[in-house]
């Protein structure tokens, strides 16, 4: 474990509040992979972890490297806006796809439930 | 104050990888082919987030471009295999 180096006390409440939840939040969604019962409402979930955790994370991630180069260091952005572009398209197709499958009814298990 | 910030990244690699555990039991034990590549998405996507804060941790600016890497990589699979899942094959 390496040594983590030192910044100003606002930057390091700023960067562990925001890392804290960032991570707790992308847990939350996660466990509603496990937790929830049929894909349609499994799709949901991680969708959290994806926009909010990674606003947090990498809002953090910018925030310590601002204050460790004493200068803006904006290049995070680009995972944000990235990932906000991304997410629907994913799970639109994917939702899409789970509908075709569900229409063909070629897989065993009560339809639209499993 | 350099330990709390050691600790609090501690903290939220714990929470990342705990949720990693629980994409990757979506991925082993998905009722079906679309649960397993919902699991995978979330996967990649929280590999991106305990790179980010692996960064964090070691102060270099190298882990940000693995985790775009990770995060674009990510999206593109699961898009041909949402794909796949689709139509039967992935290039038409």
């Amino acid at each position: 474990m390496n040594e983590v180096v030192d910044v100003s006390s606002l930057a390091t409440i700023l960067t562990s509040t925001l890392l804290i939840g960032g991570a707790a939040v992308t847990l939350i969604g996660s466990f509603g992979l496990l937790r929830f019962r049929g894909f349609y409402q499994r799709v949901h979930a991680p969708t959290l972890g994806t926009t909010l955790g990674t606003i947090f994370i990498t809002t953090a991630s910018m925030i310590y490297f601002s204050a460790l180069g004493s200068r803006p260091v904006l290049h995070e952005l680009l995972v944000i806006v990235f990932v906000a572009t991304t997410t629907p398209i994913t799970l639109m197709i994917l939702v899409r796809a789970a509908q075709f499958r569900d229409r063909a009814g070629n897989e065993r298990g009560p339809r639209g439930q499993q | 104050m350099s330990t709390m910030l050691a600790w609090s990244i501690t903290g939220a690699q714990t929470l990342l990888g705990l949720a990693m555990a629980c994409a990757a039991f979506r991925i082993l034990w998905g009722p079906r082919a679309q649960d397993r590549v919902l699991g995978f998405d979330t996967l990649s996507v929280n590999a991106m987030l305990l790179l980010l804060a692996f960064g964090i941790r070691s102060g270099s600016a190298l882990y940000f471009e693995s985790a775009l890497i990770i995060g674009l990589l990510g999206f593109v699979s699961t898009l041909a295999l949402a794909k796949f899942l689709l139509r039967g094959e992935v290039v038409e």
